[in-house]
């Protein structure tokens, strides 16, 4: 995919209340990838020219995780803004608005577009 | 040596003389001490043998001995040999007084060839020495003949005509020291056939002179000419030419093959050893000269005691192979000749395993060797150093030189190294003495145990060895392509010597473009690329 392009894919959306934890609000997962990283060592995106923000790590029974959150995805919209075309520090002030307490995240994974695509394909054509 | 052997096509006898006197004990020395199972002649008188015993010499008919006759001779000592070969040569008689012995007909064979080989070896020298006194001596007879013929009618001499006089003197000096560098040397090397470049650069320079000498005599002797400063010009223009001939030959016979063009890729028959050379353009005989020196200096030792494994594994082959149906195809010796294939095919395909286990074997004996060996070196070498100034009042019993100093440490070694040389088949290569001089020379500059040893953990180049190890002294070079004619791409020729050869091919080295690529300074930047993960 470059820059410019439309694109389709199968989403997910996911909400995470962030949880306290001392003096900050954490979600419970790491990010990696924006438009001034290097995509090429990027292991879980298929296309190594994809700028986007993938998550890397989940912490173990963090919120993330609870919220149905997996390792790899890409996440393409938090609370409506898009994160495609976005730079890894900008990625990240918006992760962590300190007035927000929910994130609504628009995730997409490889495995959901497998999904869907075996369960249309179950279906005789009409 | 045949020199009245045949010659096949192109092959000629090259030799290689590295030794400055021609004496024929020399040699004889040398037939001695190797035990080569290819030497050309024996030189021991013939004697009466028993049938068993290994030592026959050379085969003799009705009482006298055959000169030509190359003998090969048994091998004595180390390998183990059919001893009753003796029985298959020609009838054996003993010597009578009448007959002379077989030492004394090698001997008169080898002084007549030595004094066929000086003669060739100088020939070229004699030669050179005729033309340049030719030539030094042609200007100043030019300059002498008319004040000696006709010296009251010759004009004087002035002031330019002394100042040729001058130049003349100057240039025969360069000229003499010219000749003297380049063609003034006894032959390193005796060559097939003559060198073209030689020959036309001598034809040269005399047809030169002829017709120097032809106008001269012709237009100023008969006609008696008065005009000596003409005179002494035409000498200076002599010396000019001759000068240029000379520029010519340099060009001709060092220049010229300075330049590399081709790569000659040379390959010993016995071992496979190999190496590339660089060579400029040549003669086919000047481009075999320099390969035998390149080989003297690169190429390890031959060692006829390391290919008898794989003879011997040769001879067992054959001998399980041969299947001989004598009786023509008949049922009952169908299952006979079976059983025989399948015993040679078992045989067959236990060779390999064999020779896997051999070698592995040998390569463990040859490790444990080495080991006990650098042992006792290293023991060896701490027993003795180097006399210091408060050593001066030790007992005078202790302090030695270096000769008795390395025949105190070396019968502490000398087993260890014996049995290595021994198991890696290479004591025949040094002997004693040379060992002690080669410890003596690492006691005297001072080197480690180690660099005594290195002599002998693996074969160094021939010529280290000394011309009785050599093993190769006489070469034939045998080639498709006149000897005299250039190296071309593709070219191949042989050179043999007695017990193996080497195969030469030439290749030429590749027309190479070289472009160039301008960059800027400026022009090396960099960019950084990150990959950074937060967690949130």
């Amino acid at each position: 995919m470059s820059a410019g392009q439309a694109f389709a894919v199968v989403v997910q959306r996911i909400e995470i209340r962030k949880l306290r934890h001392g003096d900050n609000l954490i979600l419970g997962f790491s990010i990696g990838g924006g438009i001034d990283q290097d995509p090429g060592q990027n292991p879980f995106s298929d296309d190594k020219t994809d700028k986007g923000i993938y998550v890397t790590r989940i912490s173990q029974r963090g919120p993330a995780e609870e919220a149905g959150l997996r390792m790899g995805d890409k996440i393409m919209q938090v609370n409506g803004w898009d994160m495609t075309m976005v730079t890894h520090d900008q990625a990240r002030k918006r992760l962590t608005k300190k007035n927000e307490d929910v994130v609504r995240l628009l995730v997409t994974r490889k495995s959901l577009e497998e999904a869907v695509k075996h369960s249309m394909g179950s279906y005789p054509r009409q | 040596m045949d020199t009245e052997s045949t010659h096949s096509g192109y092959s000629y006898h090259s030799s290689r003389s590295g030794r400055s006197n021609r004496h024929g004990d020399r040699s004889r020395e040398r037939h001695k001490a190797s035990g080569s199972k290819d030497s050309v002649r024996s030189e021991r008188s013939v004697v009466i043998n028993p049938p068993d015993s290994p030592s026959q010499d050379s085969p003799v008919h009705n009482g006298e001995p055959l000169p030509g006759e190359p003998t090969p001779t048994a091998d004595e000592g180390d390998e183990a040999q059919d001893d009753n070969w003796g029985e298959t040569t020609t009838a054996v008689t003993g010597t009578s007084e009448l007959s002379i012995s077989q030492e004394e007909v090698v001997g008169l064979g080898k002084e007549m060839y030595d004094r066929t080989e000086s003669f060739r070896r100088y020939l070229p020298l004699a030669v050179g020495s005729c033309v340049g006194l030719l030539v030094l001596a042609t200007p100043l007879a030019f300059l002498l003949l008319p004040a000696v013929m006709w010296p009251d009618r010759l004009q004087a001499c002035g002031a330019a005509c002394e100042g040729l006089f001058l130049s003349i003197a100057f240039k025969l000096l360069i000229l003499l020291m010219a000749m003297w560098a380049l063609f003034l040397k006894p032959g390193r090397a005796s060559l097939p056939r003559v060198c073209v470049y030689r020959a036309f650069l001598t034809t040269l320079t005399l047809l030169l002179t002829m017709s120097y000498w032809l106008f001269y005599g012709v237009r100023i002797l008969d006609a008696q000419d008065e005009d000596y400063h003409g005179i002494v010009q035409f000498a200076v223009s002599l010396v000019d030419s001759q000068l240029f001939v000379h520029y010519l030959a340099v060009v001709l016979l060092e220049l010229r093959h300075l330049q590399p063009c081709y790569s000659a890729s040379v390959m010993r028959s016995t071992d496979g050893e190999t190496r590339q050379y660089n060579i400029g353009q040549l003669s086919i005989q000047k481009a075999a000269l320099s390969i035998l020196e390149y080989y003297y200096r690169d190429f390890p030792l031959h060692n006829p005691a390391l290919l008898s494994a794989s003879k011997h594994r040769a001879a067992k082959h054959l001998a399980g192979l041969k299947v001989y149906n004598v009786d023509g195809a008949q049922p009952g010796n169908g299952n006979q000749s079976r059983a025989m294939v399948t015993a040679a095919a078992k045989r067959k395909d236990s060779a390999h395993n064999e020779l896997y286990y051999e070698e592995a074997d040998y390569e463990r004996r040859v490790r444990k060797r080495r080991a006990r060996l650098v042992v006792a070196v290293e023991e060896a070498f701490t027993h003795v150093r180097r006399m210091k100034k408060e050593d001066e009042h030790a007992t005078p019993s202790d302090i030695m030189d270096v000769r008795e100093a390395a025949l105190a440490i070396f019968p502490s070694m000398a087993r260890a190294l014996q049995k290595y040389l021994r198991t890696t088949r290479r004591q025949h290569s040094h002997s004693m003495e040379s060992i002690q001089k080669h410890l003596a020379f690492c006691l005297v500059n001072n080197m480690s145990p180690k660099a005594f040893l290195e002599a002998y953990l693996a074969p160094g180049p021939t010529l280290q060895y000394g011309p009785e190890r050599w093993m190769a002294d006489q070469w034939t070079l045998v080639s498709e392509a006149s000897v005299t004619g250039g190296i071309k791409e593709g070219s191949e020729f042989l050179l043999k010597c007695l017990d193996f050869s080497l195969a030469v091919t030439i290749k030429g080295i590749p027309y190479i473009r070289l472009t160039e690529e301008y960059v800027d300074l400026k022009s090396h930047k960099f960019i950084l690329l990150l990959q950074s993960e937060t967690s949130v």
